[in-house]
């Protein structure tokens, strides 16, 4: 079966048909708790990344050394060990990002989207395909994120990854950075979203 | 490869294997970040300190003395700062638990006199966007080279001299309940804290 | 008093859901019927009661005092994969009645970040004790229960309503979120 997949469709489908936000509704939490900024978008994106694809690398190697009655409970330990040794990593070198995401950092763990992938995907194909879903969900999540972070960041502090493109005191839409903000922001995307995969496909 | 049966033998023995593996790679990466961990957290607190005091040659971070307060739960934290021997201020964490969402900690900067320095804002849960302001330079700038002896740090509302922020009084009532607070603690040991050099 | 300004800041002031963002996928996944969301509700305190008390006493008696706390994230995740497991076996023996409402429930609770959070959490707390950890994930999850109860009851009435096609499904789900959050940003200021 591994033999017959596309493997140009495998890595696209994470970015539009399957995108794990927009259209799988996978990771829900992290998207809207970071999402207050570009930055922080983009850093939750990549941590997703790294663990989403070594999981997955792992797990596809190890996949027929592992009884079936018992791989949900290994897959978590494997993915459980790679969030905590993101949580370690950036507390060393990006304490700033490590403060800004805080909770959402252990939580990588019960990201669906990565169990997901890991059950669904990775313990059925082969090493490469596994890595092409990975880069591809990864990267598909990143750019939700970000997305997300940036239109909020526009509108509710007038500046874009940090670079203020409003005076200092002018009033902003700070709804888009409380709360609310996140899920009014991610329904009228996910309109948007919706719109655009209609008319492409 | 034929996938592993489901025998109780193999699958405590995967599971043990995985947990092992597991354990052992984050014990390593562990020993790897725990310096760079402790290290990232010193580097913050002593840029803070650049922030908010006159320039120093000691390490305030070792000098560091706690101060017992009454009407505070913890003791103070103080960081006094040397230049050649001689006691150019000291930064002093100032708390409230008056602020919109609760605790507000900032560390404020003295010069000898009493005079604020700077303040820089260590921990803050207000609300993004307005309460978050008082992390600006605006804001901050208010307080700085002034004396709470002669300067009444209240908001206007109260009678004092310092803008409050659009929407965020509560919050800038702690801010300013904060740095008096932190005042009010080193005046009273100015002498004793002037004294502790290491 | 300490312990009524926790329940009214987890139930209404940090809504978990509605403003912390944990237990999102639940949220959206099982508020169609106010039937179901009642189960789900009933099963998360269940377990969440339950879990941050076994990872409450594991952190304090076994991770800090071996050095172990960096295991904290894998060692919670496996304690509350194993304690649904053990519910559901446990549930299914003693009260087969609870086990009809609740069962369906609880193999996806494992995934609720809500668990997993609250548990985290609760290791924060000022002052923390072990009675306090308990009523805070108590509170925690009474806060999940009422955001997840009036979202279900909105949504069957949105039934009935007559929605834009590009608005239907997931967009007007996350709109009607956003309001109920906006409602709850009322409270904020209370404690």
């Amino acid at each position: 079966m591994a033999a017959i997949i596309n493997q140009k469709e495998n890595f696209f489908k994470g970015i539009v048909k399957e995108n794990p936000v927009f259209v799988m509704l996978l990771g829900m939490c992290p998207t809207l708790g970071v999402t207050s900024s570009g930055f922080n978008g983009l850093g939750m994106g990549v941590a997703t990344l790294f663990v989403l694809l070594m999981s997955n690398i792992v797990v596809s190697l190890i996949k027929n050394q592992i009884p079936s009655k018992v791989r949900i409970p290994a897959f978590i330990i494997v993915i459980a060990s790679f969030v905590t040794i993101v949580e370690m990593v950036l507390e060393a070198f990006m304490p700033f990002l490590y403060e800004q995401l805080g909770i959402f950092i252990p939580l990588i763990v019960v990201n669906c989207l990565i169990l997901g992938r890991a059950e669904a995907f990775a313990s059925k194909n082969t090493l490469f395909s596994s890595v092409l879903d990975a880069l591809g969900m990864g990267i598909g999540f990143i750019i939700a994120l970000t997305l997300l972070g940036a239109v909020r960041e526009l509108l509710g502090s007038g500046s874009i990854f940090d670079i203020k493109l409003v005076a200092e005191n002018a009033n902003t839409f700070i709804l888009f950075i409380l709360p609310p903000g996140a899920f009014i922001a991610l329904a009228y995307l996910a309109v948007l979203f919706n719109k655009i995969s209609i008319k492409t496909s | 490869m034929k996938k592993k049966e489901s025998t109780l033998i193999n699958m405590v023995a995967a599971m043990l294997l995985i947990t092992l593996i597991a354990g052992f790679s984050l014990g390593f990466v562990n020993e790897l970040t725990l310096e760079p961990i402790a290290k990232s957290k010193l580097d913050q607190k002593v840029n803070a300190l650049k922030l908010v005091l006159p320039v120093f040659d000691n390490n305030p971070v070792a000098a560091m003395i706690l101060l017992k307060v009454e009407n505070v739960k913890d003791s103070v934290e103080v960081y006094p700062a040397f230049l050649n021997d001689a006691f150019v201020g000291a930064a002093v964490i100032g708390t409230s638990e008056k602020g919109f969402s609760g605790l507000i900690k900032l560390m404020i900067g003295f010069k000898p006199d009493g005079t604020i320095q700077n303040i820089a804002v260590l921990e803050q849960k207000e609300t993004p966007g307005l309460g978050t302001k008082i992390k600006d330079a605006a804001f901050i700038n208010q307080y700085r080279d002034k004396n709470l002896a002669i300067f009444n740090a209240k908001v206007k509302k109260d009678g004092g001299e310092i803008d409050g922020l659009t929407g965020a009084t509560i919050t800038t009532r702690a801010f300013s309940e904060a740095t008096q607070m932190a005042y009010d603690e080193f005046i009273k040991d100015t002498a004793f804290i002037s004294k502790s050099k290491n | 008093m300490d312990y009524i300004i926790i329940l009214i800041a987890a139930v209404f002031v940090n809504n978990i859901v509605l403003s912390q963002f944990l237990g999102i996928c639940p949220f959206l996944g099982v508020s169609n019927k106010v039937s179901t969301s009642i189960g789900m509700s009933g099963a998360v305190l269940f377990v969440m009661t339950l879990a941050t008390l076994v990872t409450y006493l594991l952190y304090q008696f076994i991770l800090i005092p071996a050095g172990l706390n960096y295991l904290r994230t894998i060692a919670f995740i496996l304690v509350i994969a194993a304690l649904v497991q053990m519910v559901e076996i446990i549930l299914k023996k003693v009260s087969p009645s609870l086990y009809q409402a609740l069962g369906v429930f609880l193999p996806l609770i494992t995934t609720n970040c809500a668990v997993l959070g609250v548990a985290i959490l609760a290791l924060g707390l000022e002052n923390g004790s072990l009675l306090k950890a308990v009523f805070f994930a108590v509170a925690n999850s009474i806060g999940f229960a009422l955001a997840l109860i009036v979202f279900a009851s909105i949504r069957e009435q949105l039934e009935l309503a007559n929605i834009p096609k590009g608005m239907k499904g997931v967009p007007i789900n996350l709109l009607i979120a956003g309001l109920l959050s906006l409602a709850f940003l009322g409270f904020t200021g209370l404690v």
